[in-house]
């Protein structure tokens, strides 16, 4: 297991080989009322060094996905069906013990709202080192651990000095860049961070942003970002995967997919995203709400909502399908779904 | 030098030199000597029908300035005058008798939809509620009005919606039943506080749409407070960039976005994301700073984080708004050189 | 409904086509079913917006087998309390069953023996007390009938009246004494719950809604009398003032209610105080009244009535406490029935006379129970959080 910055650093990348494949996930939480289907028939795959976002709205599972990937989800989940491979490893095969050896060594995690759940009455440095017992028990003693602690601080930008103060003496950037030092702790191949900039101003945004990318290139880290701004997702990956109402509906190289949505709800999506770039746009809204997952709509999750719609959709759920390099769509006509020309308005 | 709103008519809202300091207490017994600059001095109008943004990060007091507009906090100085028709009253120093009719001529639109409302009222009480305080009409009529309201937002059947409670509703119709709350009176003004922050995306749209036409329909002007520029630039003619308590530059939307003058809007702008894989965005030039005006100094209240601060912004007090031309200005000593 | 020709040619979705999604329509409707909602009456409208969310509340309260135990344990007691006069004016002839003047001396066998060897006092006598009771030649072994109080548990008949639960050491009859000891405890009960709990929610939304001084004088006063032991208080107030059910109720209520209760349910009101919604109500011209009283206090009384379920567990208590201790100015409660056995010296004789002690004792134990499972599952209902998914 490699312990430090260094060692991670000479890691040779083959962006050809895959890190993570997710194949088939099917999860569900189980409720008096019934059996939500959250995460439904989910597949796509990471390789080494490789950006990924998982774009949606509130609900439509992309949590829920990566908490299953880690299994870390609640005790009323259940995984239905499907693979999670690591290096060619199935996780959802193995024990709890062996799990945790994989977590936060192999994979870890920027949690969602995390910089908030700092304890207040412990310094930074030692929830920090907590991790460290927790993965090298015996393995690294006091000064060695002070010295790895140093060196993530560094990492992610954070003066030296930070190390033994208390969480409310860092800002909120500060703080988020902590989190993710936390989660660099066992140089993992693979972070997930799931809304890791929502609750910051834009200009720390930036920074963060920036510093997940950098870290990403010296340490040849794949990483899985979750988040509702389709912006933050343009920026920072080199994939995307759109998810919708458990489902995902599209997945594809990140230009590509921006540039030509093909699946409706992707398309309305980039529709419906004011921009401060650009002429003005006239922005199109979506109509209903999301559906309820505990009786989803047969077929294809989307079509009460789609202008595309046909009676297939309604009967027949779409596959993901590929329809060029790399770029899959969930969609029966999605061949209708325009160009992205927006009109100028005003 | 005050920014004034762009037409020749008497402006709708205008505020002078507006302030509010907190105070940071030492403890029962000591008098506070510390405060915090929320708001240091702001001018800023807004005309008849017209949108103005009010942009800024957390802390730059745009929050606290749209709750001294409607009176949830008291100005600690300033003026804030307010031109209605025949009622002219300087908000800032109205007594607290005249309060209750100056709440039927401004409102407020409340980020959160879910909080807003109390649950345990209908739509219905919650809509009238501005009509039963100021005991205006008898109950068929007040019906009659929230099922007027009720239309107009886009809540159709309204009779479907009058006796519901807020859990039986989604995020963005319990902003629509917001957004009649604050119209049911016929206000001139109406401060909206990030009213789509907490909504889903494709939700938003909807929402924001909605605000625009029913201004364009009802003549209302908005004060619209939010963090996000794009949002603005979809909803408001034109923009305030507020930091620490400050105006630092104001003009036309479109003008403010293709031309920003003043440091502190240049690093904001480069630095939102653009939903466009294809453009790559110039790098923000900004240096790490405090985020609370606390007993600040008098000079440039952005010193401490510009590049491009000089000896100029050292040797003198933060600087007035210059005239950069087109209704847009900037406060700072060096538009013309950066 | 945005559809394909109007993306491609790019017009304006209309406003009106949002279709209305939420599963409430339904239930809503037959609710109103094609009734013209401006014609009916608000009040009558409101009364059927209440029944609904009172049967929706009632099925999460039905869920919680705690609360269903809770309010089953209560009925009983309430049965109980309501059978009482029923019986008074219809079985039972009040001479011998009424619970405070009613005397019945019921006659039991005793088989007498050497004193030496008296084994059970409830069925033998010694000689000595014997020939000195009744008859001076009466000898070891002959079985003689005395009139006794208390007298154990009897079915009656031919020889006496029915007494279920036997009598006390004044000849009258447990059974009804405890039936009337219920509505006592009702009383009494809801009473001190209803003066706690209304004084404290309007204690605590004031000091939430002013702060300030105010706020501090009343929680200080509030720390004061958490911190003053409340049965000694009520044992010294007993001796300044006769204390009879309803001011006993009161001034529990009164006591209880400016202490922890107040701290609790402004800490409730202070809570909501800081919502947006208190905001937009000022914001829509409301002034402190209409705040306090149409939002703060209306959001605040669930938790007020589940502390009245509390409360009227520790007024049972209480009463019965301060019965035992022969403090009150009351004619007959369960605590009062305790007292009597107290005072009759059979306090220490365990089982053998356990009909003066364990009925009442139970009751309250069982009564004062109830209400705080009733309360417990009313937690479920109030703090979704509790509730299982």
């Amino acid at each position: 297991m490699t312990l430090s910055l260094e060692n991670l650093q000479t890691r040779r990348i083959d962006p050809n080989q895959p890190l993570l494949e997710v194949e088939n996930l099917v999860m569900h939480y189980k409720i008096k009322a019934g059996d939500v289907s959250a995460v439904d028939n989910v597949t796509f795959t990471i390789h080494q060094g490789e950006a990924v976002g998982l774009v949606g709205e509130s609900g439509c599972g992309k949590t829920s996905t990566a908490l299953a990937l880690l299994r870390l989800l609640p005790a009323n989940a259940e995984y239905m069906s499907g693979e999670v491979r690591l290096n060619g490893e199935d996780l959802l095969q193995l024990t709890e013990d062996e799990m945790r050896e994989r977590r936060w060594k192999d994979i870890a995690m920027v949690f969602q709202g995390a910089m908030n759940s700092w304890n207040p009455v412990y310094r930074v440095g030692d929830q920090i080192r907590e991790v460290l017992d927790t993965h090298f028990r015996g393995q690294m003693d006091i000064d060695t651990q002070t010295r790895h602690i140093e060196k993530l601080f560094t990492a992610v930008g954070l003066p030296v000095e930070m190390v033994d103060r208390y969480p409310h003496e860092f800002s909120g950037g500060m703080r988020q860049r902590a989190v993710i030092a936390m989660a660099l702790a066992c140089s993992p191949e693979l972070i997930i961070a799931d809304e890791p900039t929502t609750a910051l101003d834009v200009i720390v945004q930036d920074q963060i942003l920036r510093e997940l990318k950098r870290i990403q290139a010296e340490l040849g880290m794949s990483i899985l970002y979750i988040s509702h701004d389709i912006a933050v997702i343009a920026e920072v990956t080199d994939s995307l995967g759109v998810m919708y109402a458990g489902k995902l509906v599209e997945y594809g190289p990140t230009s590509e997919v921006f540039s030509r949505p093909r699946h409706p709800y992707a398309y309305l999506l980039l529709r419906s995203t004011p921009s401060i770039t650009g002429p003005r746009r006239k922005l199109a809204p979506l109509e209903g709400e999301p559906p309820d997952l505990l009786n989803p709509p047969s077929g294809c999750r989307f079509h009460p909502r789609c202008p595309f719609a046909t009676e297939q959709c309604v009967v027949e759920e779409p596959p993901l399908a590929e329809i060029s390099g790399g770029h899959r769509v969930a969609c029966w006509n999605y061949e209708e779904v325009p160009e992205l020309e927006m009109e100028l308005v005003r | 030098m005050t920014a004034p709103a762009p037409a020749r008519i008497k402006p709708l809202v205008e505020v002078t030199d507006l302030e509010k300091l907190f105070p940071i207490s030492r403890g029962m017994f000591r008098a506070p000597n510390e405060f915090v600059h929320a708001v240091d001095g702001i001018n800023f109008a807004i005309a008849p029908g017209e949108s103005l943004g009010l942009v800024g990060e957390s802390g730059c007091g745009k929050s606290t300035t749209g709750r001294m507009l409607v009176k949830l906090l008291d100005a600690t100085d300033g003026h804030i005058q307010f031109n209605d028709g025949d009622y002219e009253r300087d908000v800032a120093n109205v007594s607290r008798t005249e309060i209750k009719e100056f709440r039927s001529r401004v409102q407020m639109i409340f980020q959160d939809p879910y909080e807003s409302m109390n649950p345990r009222r209908t739509v219905f009480d919650t809509v009238s509620e501005p009509l039963a305080v100021q005991k205006v009409g008898t109950i068929p009529e007040r019906e009659e009005r929230v099922l007027e309201l009720l239309g107009l937002v886009g809540l159709t059947p309204p009779e479907n919606f009058l006796f519901r409670y807020p859990h039986e509703l989604s995020g963005g119709q319990r902003q629509r039943v917001a957004i009649a709350r604050a119209l049911v009176m016929n206000p001139r003004f109406v401060v909206a506080d990030e009213p789509t922050s907490m909504l889903d995306v494709s939700i938003r749209i909807s929402i924001m749409e909605l605000m625009t036409e029913l201004a364009d329909r009802l003549g209302v002007s908005y004060l619209y407070i939010t963090h996000d520029l794009a949002v603005a630039r979809y909803m408001c003619d034109r923009i305030a960039v507020m930091y620490l308590g400050k105006i630092v530059e104001v003009g036309p939307t479109e003008e403010i976005l293709a031309n920003p003058r003043h440091p502190y809007t240049r690093a904001l702008l480069s630095a939102v994301p653009i939903p466009d894989p294809k453009i790559k965005r110039t790098p923000v030039e900004i240096k790490g700073g405090i985020s609370k005006a606390i007993n600040p100094t008098s000079e440039c209240r952005f010193i401490q984080r510009c590049p491009f601060a000089a000896q100029i912004c050292r040797e003198n007090p933060h600087p007035d708004m210059f005239d950069v031309g087109e209704q847009h200005y900037a406060a700072c000593y060096r538009i013309n050189e950066i | 409904m945005a559809t394909k020709e109007t993306i491609q040619h790019g017009e304006a979705i209309p406003e009106e086509a949002i279709p209305d999604e939420t599963q409430a329509a339904a239930t809503f409707e037959e609710l109103v079913a094609g009734r013209d909602v401006a014609a009916e009456p608000l009040w009558r409208i409101r009364l059927r917006l209440f029944r609904r969310s009172f049967a929706k509340n009632w099925g999460l309260f039905r869920d919680s087998k705690m609360g269903i135990v809770g309010l089953v344990i209560i009925a009983i007691f309430g049965l109980m309390a309501v059978a009482q006069p029923v019986l008074m004016s219809t079985v039972w002839d009040p001479a011998v069953y009424d619970p405070v003047s009613g005397y019945d001396a019921v006659v039991n066998e005793f088989t007498v023996v050497e004193d030496v060897a008296l084994t059970d006092e409830t069925t033998e006598i010694a000689l000595s007390d014997a020939r000195f009771e009744l008859n001076p030649t009466i000898d070891v072994g002959e079985v003689v009938r005395i009139p006794v109080q208390p007298a154990p548990p009897t079915l009656g008949g031919e020889e006496g009246h029915a007494h279920f639960l036997g009598t006390d050491p004044q000849g009258r009859d447990i059974f009804s004494q405890l039936l009337y000891g219920a509505r006592a405890a009702f009383l009494l009960g809801f009473v001190a719950a209803f003066t706690t709990v209304f004084i404290a929610t309007t204690v605590g939304a004031i000091a939430a809604y002013y702060g300030g001084k105010l706020d501090g004088f009343l929680m200080r006063t509030a720390d004061l009398i958490l911190l003053m032991p409340l049965l000694p208080l009520l044992i010294v107030m007993s001796a300044v003032v006769q204390i009879n059910m309803i001011m006993l109720g009161i001034m529990i209520g009164i006591l209880g209610g400016f202490g922890g209760d107040a701290i609790i349910l402004k800490s409730q009101a202070l809570s909501i105080k800081v919502k947006a919604y208190i905001d937009a109500a000022r914001v829509a011209g409301g002034g402190d009244g209409h705040i306090i009283f149409r939002h703060i206090v209306p959001n605040v009384v669930p938790l007020s009535l589940l502390y009245m379920m509390f409360g009227v567990t520790i007024a049972i208590a209480l009463e019965a406490t301060l019965s035992y201790l022969g403090l009150l100015n009351i004619q007959m409660s369960w605590g009062i029935m305790i007292n009597a056995a107290k005072n009759g010296g059979y306090l220490l004789s365990g089982t053998r006379y356990w009909w003066l002690l364990f009925p009442s004792g139970l009751a309250v134990s069982f009564l004062a129970f109830g209400f705080f499972v009733v309360g417990r599952g009313m937690d479920e209902v109030i703090n979704p959080r509790l509730r299982a998914r």
